[in-house]
């Protein structure tokens, strides 16, 4: 009875997407993102003395690879509707580490991958909290936020090491020959790929958006939330253990207050990247180009003398304009798109 | 469609919200940011020289006392002075500061570090584009900055806390020390060369005993209690720490040995402000941070341009403060300790 109906109306036909692919390609939050920063770096360019020197390029890399590194896996863990407020504590807590196993004479490669994997067990530490005791992400993150700070400050005090091994800090803020910039991006952009490879083009990081939007949807689907999760936050510990070390050398500084609230730098970058904080919405290029706008803002803003308050406040109203927007937006398009299909509903309904 | 201009329309808010602010700081700023007019010359002319001061943080009114005192030296000679820094005092948050000074090619940084180690790599590069590195109130490495302005020695701050408490108690009787922790490495510096002081030119002044209050409020406050209860005779506490000297001073105020048993020590005016007012205290000593900041830009200005070079024995001239000559290592002591009463404590904000 039913089939029949469907013959004699000829087959209905759904369009895969609501719009065409270069609009779906250029008109992202992603883009736009990308956009301001292009429009920001020439505004600056014009209007601020001394930002068009290599030299900006040189610093603002150097000062914002720990963010662009920590955001990478931080992307992916708001994805999936979750959040690691401890990453900061963890570079502080590799910092350590890495000082302390340079003070006991080991080479700093050795050093660094101690480091690196303490990084993986803190991460690991929250995974397992979220996974198999089935705490809320932002509980466990704020409480290993300061056990993590506590443990690094606790082992070094109010001391600092600061001797390290000079091949490996120059090496740290070298740039890459004959260009004005820093050697750091060649990780940054192996681990760019891997992971903009892994959330974009494998079922892993498709089911990341699942679990985003819709946990028990997910779950059903087959996928397995709580270790997804459990790996995300490994992830998340060693890339932070990479970034103290990367830290610990820049600055040839062991301390335990190293890199103190820097989880928010990477959070509001983040969300500022297009990264919705109810999960299941986001895109790499989107948060490496927020991570870039605010680093470029500030750095432009402090050539051109303003105070580190009118800076903050002003990268919080960006942040604050860009998440409201978003949203404001998308409440505009439910209702329009609920006002056509009543629209819609009404002709058929005349029709028949 | 309508998605796309909507789009458009939020995300040109905040280009347009971020542009303006960018444009407008950065047409503000074309004055002052001048091309760091470092006139190599040795010629003393000072009216081009643009400094830049870093304290640890902003918003901290010792610090924004001695950028008062680096100002006003700066409007004295001439040139241009800006103040910038981080909100926090957190051991790398000066580095971005130090980097763009470098990029505007200022004459001249004035420094107070928050880590000695951090900032060095950032002040190597702003001292190789040719920027004159100052530190003063927390020196960095000395191999990282040109000069350092040294607010008070050891031996100076022995010397004004024993003459403090031995003239206000008629140099005889028991005294006791309020330190800081027991490691603390400046305090016991200081209580070394005070007892030593004490033995040699104060025969009846007796130390009788060096408590500790950990720099805790409440610890420094109970150990004055029990100083006073140990000691009936006790007729003076020198407390060479912020914390300690205002916890005694708060338990001496309400106690029934206000007025009787002397206080002196290292403190700041805003905290011992009540105190010297109604009579607890009668004076204590710290250095003047307008003085430090003041002596500091003169310094800086030497330096840019070619006055002195900061090696021990060059003599610069410092306005107000009169002639100052460079020590070893690269060090310009400002002077003795400031003693702060009554009469003074008026004109102090910090």
């Amino acid at each position: 009875m039913t089939s029949a109906i469907d013959t004699e109306h000829g087959r209905r036909t759904y369009s895969a997407h609501a719009h065409p692919l270069w609009r779906r390609l250029l008109v992202t939050r992603e883009s736009a993102i990308i956009g301001l920063l292009f429009l920001v770096v020439l505004v600056a360019t014009i209007a601020v003395p001394n930002f068009d020197s290599p030299l900006t390029l040189t610093f603002l890399i150097r000062e914002i690879a720990p963010i662009l590194l920590i955001a990478l896996p931080m992307t992916l863990i708001i994805i999936t509707e979750e959040i690691d407020l401890s990453v900061a504590s963890i570079v502080g807590l590799s910092s350590v580490v890495t000082g302390l196993g340079v003070q006991a004479g080991w080479p700093l490669p050795f050093a660094a991958v101690v480091a690196i994997l303490v990084g993986t067990v803190a991460g690991s530490i929250n995974g397992a909290l979220v996974t198999f005791v089935g705490l809320p992400s932002l509980a466990v993150t704020i409480g290993t936020l300061a056990l993590f700070r506590g443990i690094a400050v606790g082992l070094l005090g109010t001391t600092a090491i600061s001797d390290f091994p000079e091949f490996w800090t120059d090496l740290t803020r070298m740039n890459i020959p004959g260009t004005p910039m820093p050697l750091i991006i060649v990780p940054f952009l192996v681990l760019a790929i891997i992971f903009g490879v892994l959330l974009h083009f494998t079922p892993f990081g498709r089911s990341l958006y699942a679990i985003g939007l819709n946990k028990e949807a997910a779950a059903f689907s087959g996928i397995n939330v709580g270790l997804t999760k459990f790996w995300l936050f490994v992830m998340s510990g060693a890339v932070s253990g990479y970034a103290g070390v990367y830290f610990t050398l820049l600055y040839n500084n062991a301390r335990g207050d190293n890199a103190t609230g820097l989880e928010l730098q990477i959070i509001a970058a983040v969300l500022l990247g297009g990264v919705s904080i109810f999960g299941g919405r986001g895109a790499l290029p989107g948060v490496i180009a927020g991570v870039l706008l605010i680093g470029t803002l500030s750095s432009a803003l402090r050539l051109a003398g303003v105070t580190s308050d009118i800076i903050n406040v002003i990268t919080g109203v960006l942040l604050v304009a860009s998440v409201v927007s978003a949203s404001f937006l998308a409440w505009l398009r439910t209702k329009r798109v609920s006002a056509i299909g009543r629209k819609k509903g009404r002709a058929e309904a005349s029709d028949g | 469609m309508f998605t796309l201009k909507r789009k458009r329309f939020g995300v040109g808010l905040a280009a347009v919200a971020a542009t303006a602010a960018l444009v407008l700081t950065g047409c503000a700023s074309d004055g002052d940011t001048s091309d760091g007019g470092s006139s190599d010359g040795g010629s003393g002319d000072t009216s081009d020289v643009s400094i830049t001061m870093l304290p640890k943080n902003l918003g901290n009114p010792y610090f924004d006392t001695s950028t008062g005192g680096a100002e006003e030296a700066v409007s004295e000679m001439g040139g241009t002075f800006e103040e910038v820094g981080p909100s926090e005092a957190s051991p790398t948050s000066q580095v971005q500061y130090i980097q763009t000074a470098a990029q505007q090619g200022v004459g001249g940084l004035i420094v107070s570090a928050n880590d000695p180690e951090a900032i060095c790599d950032a002040l190597d590069e702003a001292r190789s584009v040719g920027v004159k590195v100052v530190t003063f109130d927390s020196d960095t490495n000395p191999e990282c900055r040109d000069l350092f302005i040294n607010q008070a020695t050891a031996e100076g701050i022995a010397q004004v806390q024993v003459d403090l408490i031995t003239e206000q108690i008629g140099d005889e009787g028991q005294i006791a020390i309020l330190s800081a922790s027991a490691n603390a490495t400046n305090q016991n510096a200081w209580i070394e060369m005070m007892e030593a002081e004490l033995e040699a030119n104060h025969p009846d002044v007796e130390l009788v005993e060096v408590a500790y209050g950990d720099d805790d409020d409440q610890t420094s406050f109970d150990k004055t209690a029990a100083l006073l209860q140990t000691y009936p005779e006790l007729k003076g506490i020198v407390s060479p720490t912020t914390v300690g000297i205002a916890a005694a001073a708060r338990y001496l105020q309400t106690s029934e040995f206000q007025g009787e048993v002397s206080l002196t020590g290292l403190g700041t005016p805003n905290q011992m402000r009540e105190y010297v007012e109604d009579g607890t205290v009668t004076a204590f000593a710290l250095w003047n941070p307008a003085d430090l900041g003041y002596l500091a830009a003169y310094a800086t200005a030497a330096l840019v341009t070619g006055e002195i070079t900061g090696a021990e024995g060059d003599t610069f001239d410092a306005g107000t403060l009169g002639s100052y000559e460079v020590g070893a290592d690269a060090t310009v002591l400002l002077g003795d300790p400031y003693v702060f009463d009554a009469d003074n404590i008026g004109d102090f904000d910090f």
